[in-house]
């Protein structure tokens, strides 16, 4: 199978990225102006400040011709994920419910948390088990994660909570304790933490690792062998 | 166009401002908000809401207000 991973003026995480893909596939980088994503299985939307942040984290990243092609891949049910500013960009597209808003603390936060995996039943996390924790490291400014009321109540009936951080761990004020969501399709996915840099017991854990294996398995699982 | 946090939305960055000025000897100030901005000129009025609306405003999080001055004579605006 193979990745396609973003590269956008601005982002930061990208080769991590490139590099957690390749531990479950190939993958290939894809500039922002490139109409072209190359034939990927899924798309990694990485972390960074894509075009500076202007205006609002996310804002303008999505207009670029990469983004264009991913919202074709992801109507078409490709399997999408999109990691801290890749999470802000998807749901500045559109592809996500809710927005993130700057951390309560109007912190920069970096830190190890533990999330939880609140639906296993998604391409990214069907390697993991409803209930499992996952230690994975947030770095971010902006990463509130706010939807309505309403439309909470919503996500949380269709399963389209993925991740929530562990109890007393919520580091930016996210409503509900929410990490990770995905659409009503389940096929795109965002969350704060970064599980590209989780993917080796080097790096203090390699937790992250299991949801790109979880997207390998769900792609590999479509083609039949 | 003047864009601020929705009413009813956590704002951080105003909450930190309302607890600074007190500090300062400035009392009695409430309900404070922090938002944005946005400058430009253009030929078509007509098309600023929209602008907010797909761009420089997020309608979930943020109220936009669209405030257009006319420019001064033959001078132009800015002068």
């Amino acid at each position: 199978m193979k990745f396609a991973v973003l590269r956008f003026p601005g982002s930061c995480d990208e080769v991590d990225a490139l590099m957690a893909c390749r531990r479950f596939g190939a993958a290939d980088l894809i500039w922002h102006g490139d109409r072209d994503l190359g034939g990927p299985d899924a798309v990694v939307v990485p972390g960074g400040f894509s075009y500076g942040d202007y205006l609002r984290a996310g804002a303008i990243a999505r207009f670029s011709p990469a983004m264009e092609a991913v919202s074709e891949f992801a109507l078409a049910g490709g399997p999408v994920l999109g990691i801290c500013n890749g999470f802000q960009v998807l749901c500045e597209a559109g592809l996500l419910p809710g927005a993130l808003l700057p951390n309560v603390s109007l912190r920069f936060i970096c830190r190890q948390v533990d999330v939880e995996v609140a639906n296993s039943d998604t391409p990214f996390t069907r390697a993991c088990a409803k209930g499992d924790r996952l230690s994975i490291p947030v770095k971010h400014t902006t990463g509130r994660y706010y939807a309505p009321g309403a439309a909470l109540d919503e996500l949380e009936a269709r399963g389209q909570v993925v991740l929530r951080y562990g109890t007393g761990q919520n580091p930016n004020g996210s409503s509900r304790d929410i990490a990770g969501v995905c659409n009503a399709q389940k096929n795109v996915m965002g969350l704060m933490p970064h599980p590209e840099h989780a993917v080796d017991r080097l790096t203090g854990s390699d937790d992250g690792g299991r949801l790109f294996a979880s997207i390998a398995a769900h792609v590999e699982q479509l083609v039949p062998a | 166009m003047l864009i601020r946090p929705k009413e009813g939305i956590l704002d951080p960055q105003g909450q930190a401002v309302e607890r600074a000025l007190p500090a300062l000897g400035f009392d009695g100030v409430s309900g404070v908000h922090v938002g944005r901005l946005v400058e430009l000129d253009v030929e078509d009025p007509s098309r600023l809401p929209e602008m907010c609306e797909r761009l420089l405003a997020n309608p979930l999080i943020e109220d936009y207000e669209v405030l257009v001055v006319e420019p001064a004579g033959a001078a132009g605006p800015g002068s």
